[in-house]
C-alpha cells in the first residue's frame, strides 16, 4: 500500500459567522489520511468532527489553511465521485423502494439503466440486503435501514466513505453487529473510511487511526495509530491492548477538557 | 365498518329531525295564516295579532297546524323531502339539456370549476417552485398572493366579470378567472410548504452527488411534496366552486348554479334555492372525492399510502 496521502488538511480553520459573533469551528486542524486507513473522529459535541468531515464533502467552506481529498479541491472530489457519505438519519425516500433509494445517485450521475440494475445487485449483496430491493424502507427495521444507506453510499464506487455517526440512533446490540458488517466491508472494499462517532468502544473496535477532538475552539489534541491487527473479532474488544488504547483516548478527551 | 352504521344513522335522523323541527317555528305564520283563511281555527286569530308574536310560541299554541309547515309551496325553509323531491324533479324528471335541469345547469358550474381549477393550481404549483427557488420572487410575490386573498371575492367578482366583458370575454372564462383566483392561493401555500419540506440532510445529501437543481427539484422536492399538493387540491377545488358560483351571480348569462340561486331569490323560491345549494354541496363533494381518490391511488403507488 502506497503511502500517498487521500485526505490531507493543512492548517485548517473554520471560523462561522453567527449572530452571537464568530464562533471557531475548527483551529489549525492538520491531519493526513492515507488511502485504506480507517479513520475515526472522537469526541464531545461542538469538537468539530462532523465540521471535519463536512468539510472534507465540501458541504462547508474552510476560511483557511489547506484541504486536499485525492490531490484535488473538496468541490473538485466530489465532481469525481471521490466520496460517498452516510448520515446519521438513513434518509432513504420514502416513496422509492431499497433498489430505488440505492439507483437515485446512479440516475442522477447519468449511469445506464442496465449497469443501475447490476451495480444495486452488488452493493446490496455487500450489505447482506440481497432480496430486500422491492421492499419500501419502512418495511425494513433501522439497522436494515442504514445498511441500505451505506450501500447507495457505496454503489457509485467512491474510494472514501464518509460516515457521520452512523449508528449513533441504533441500539447497541444492532451497533455491535453493524461494526463487526462494516469491519468486513471494508476489509472487502478496501475504501478508505473517515467515520465519526461519540463511542469510545466502537472508534477503538474500528480504526487504524483514531482522531480525538475537543471543543471550544474545534480541533485536534491527540492522533492514535492502532496496532490492533486488520481481523477483528467482537471479542478483541477485551484484550489488554484494546482497553490500553481506550485509556488513551479517554485520557485524550479529558485533556482537551482541561483547557476550558 | 358495520359498527359504523348504527351511529352513523343515528346523526343522520338527528339532523333531520332537527331540520324538521326548525321548519315548525320557521314557516307557522304562513301555515296559521292559510289555516284561518280556510276557516280552521287557530290560537291566537288575525294575522295583525299574530304578526309581533314569537314563532315559538305560535307553533306551541298550534300544533294542529305542524304539518302544514313541511309542505308550502314558498315556505321559508324548505323541509328535507321537499328538496329531495325538487332535486329529483330538476334532474331525473326533465331533459338534460332543459334550462329547468340542474343537470344542465351543474355542468354549466362544472366545466366553468374545472377550467379555473386547471389554471388556479397550475398557477399556484408554478408560483411555488418560483417562490421556492428564489428569494426575490418569494419577497415579492408571497405578499400579494396573502393580500389577494384578503378581498373579499363578492367585491371583486363584478369588476373581473366587467373588464373581461370589455375585452370580449364572457361566459366560461370569467367565471373560470375568478375560480382561479379563489383556487391558486391554497395550492401556493401548500406547495412552498411541500417543496421545502426536505430536511437539510436530504439536501445535503442530493449535494454530495453533485445533483443540479433541476434534478433536486424533480427526484427530490416534488416527489416529497405530493403529501401537501393533494391536501391543497382539495382545498382547492372546493374553493374553485365556490369562485365559480360567486362568477355566476352577476354574470347575467342566466346559466349555473350561482344563476338558479340568485333567480330563486328574486322570485322567493326558497325550494328552487335549497335544491341549488343541494346540488352545489353534492358537486363539491364529488370533486373533493375525486382528488380524495387520485390522492389515495398516487401515494399508495408512491409507497407513501
Amino acid at each position: 500500500m502506497t503511502q500517498v496521502p487521500v485526505i490531507e488538511a493543512k492548517h485548517l480553520d473554520l471560523t462561522f459567522q453567527t449572530n452571537d459573533g464568530p464562533v471557531q469551528a475548527l483551529r489549525d486542524v492538520n491531519l493526513e489520511i492515507s488511502k485504506g486507513d480507517f479513520v475515526s473522529f472522537i469526541g464531545p459535541s461542538g469538537c468539530g468532527k462532523t465540521t471535519f468531515l463536512r468539510c472534507i464533502a465540501a458541504l462547508e467552506e474552510p476560511t483557511g489553511g489547506q484541504l486536499t481529498v485525492n490531490g484535488m479541491s473538496p468541490e473538485a472530489a466530489r465532481k469525481a465521485r471521490a466520496y460517498g457519505y452516510v448520515f446519521q438519519a438513513a434518509g432513504l425516500y420514502p416513496w422509492r423502494t431499497i433498489a430505488g433509494n440505492i439507483k437515485l445517485p446512479l440516475e442522477i450521475m447519468g449511469f445506464s439503466k442496465t449497469e443501475q440494475a447490476e451495480r444495486v445487485e452488488k452493493v446490496l449483496e455487500l450489505v447482506d440486503l440481497s432480496g430486500f430491493g422491492k421492499k419500501f424502507p419502512w418495511q425494513l427495521s433501522g439497522g436494515m435501514q442504514q445498511r441500505a444507506s451505506i450501500a447507495r453510499a457505496l454503489a457509485f464506487d467512491a474510494d472514501i466513505l464518509l460516515m457521520d455517526e452512523p449508528f449513533g440512533a441504533l441500539d447497541e446490540i444492532v451497533r455491535d453487529h453493524l461494526n463487526e458488517e462494516l469491519l468486513k466491508l471494508w476489509a472487502r472494499t478496501e475504501k478508505t473510511i473517515g467515520f465519526v462517532t461519540h463511542s469510545i468502544p466502537e472508534a477503538v473496535y474500528l480504526s487504524t487511526k483514531i482522531v480525538v477532538m475537543s471543543p471550544r475552539p474545534g480541533r485536534i489534541t491527540d492522533v492514535i495509530e492502532s496496532p490492533l491487527p486488520k481481523e477483528r473479532p467482537l471479542d478483541i474488544r477485551d484484550t489488554p491492548e484494546f482497553l490500553e488504547i481506550a485509556h488513551r483516548v479517554r485520557e485524550g478527551l479529558r485533556a482537551g477538557h482541561a483547557y476550558d | 365498518m358495520k359498527r359504523l352504521v348504527f351511529p352513523v344513522v343515528v346523526v343522520v335522523a338527528a339532523i333531520l329531525a332537527f331540520w324538521y323541527a326548525a321548519c315548525v317555528p320557521m314557516n307557522i305564520k304562513f301555515a296559521l295564516m292559510t289555516a284561518e283563511r280556510q276557516g280552521a281555527v287557530v290560537s291566537p286569530e288575525g294575522m295583525i295579532t299574530r304578526r309581533d308574536m314569537s314563532p315559538f310560541v305560535l307553533a306551541a299554541k298550534n300544533p294542529a297546524q305542524w304539518s302544514d309547515t313541511w309542505v308550502q309551496d314558498k315556505p321559508r325553509l324548505p323541509a328535507p323531502h321537499q328538496v329531495v323531491t325538487e332535486l329529483w324533479a330538476q334532474t331525473m324528471q326533465v331533459a338534460p339539456t332543459s334550462k329547468r335541469s340542474l343537470v344542465f345547469h351543474g355542468w354549466i358550474t362544472l366545466s366553468a370549476t374545472l377550467l379555473g381549477f386547471a389554471i388556479g393550481s397550475g398557477l399556484g404549483i408554478l408560483l411555488a417552485v418560483g417562490i421556492v427557488h428564489s428569494r426575490a420572487m418569494d419577497m415579492s410575490v408571497m405578499p400579494w398572493a396573502i393580500a389577494s386573498q384578503t378581498i373579499p371575492i363578492l367585491a371583486i367578482a363584478p369588476m373581473i366579470i366587467v373588464v373581461l366583458s370589455s375585452i370580449g370575454l364572457q361566459g366560461l372564462v370569467p367565471k373560470a378567472v375568478i375560480s382561479a383566483y379563489l383556487s391558486f392561493f391554497p395550492v401556493v401555500v401548500g406547495m412552498v410548504k411541500g417543496l421545502r419540506s426536505p430536511s437539510p440532510m436530504d439536501l445535503d445529501l442530493v449535494k454530495t452527488w453533485s445533483a443540479t437543481k433541476a434534478q433536486t427539484f424533480w427526484k427530490l422536492r416534488l416527489p416529497a411534496s405530493a403529501p401537501y399538493l393533494f391536501a391543497s387540491l382539495k382545498i382547492g377545488v372546493a374553493s374553485s366552486l365556490v369562485g365559480t358560483i360567486v362568477g355566476e351571480l352577476p354574470s347575467g348569462t342566466g346559466q349555473g348554479l350561482g344563476f338558479r340561486l340568485l333567480s330563486g331569490s328574486y322570485y322567493g323560491q326558497t325550494v328552487q334555492i335549497w335544491s341549488a345549494l343541494f346540488a352545489t354541496a353534492i358537486l363539491a363533494a364529488c370533486l373533493v372525492a375525486i382528488i380524495g381518490l387520485m390522492e389515495r391511488g398516487v401515494l399508495k403507488r408512491m409507497g407513501l399510502g
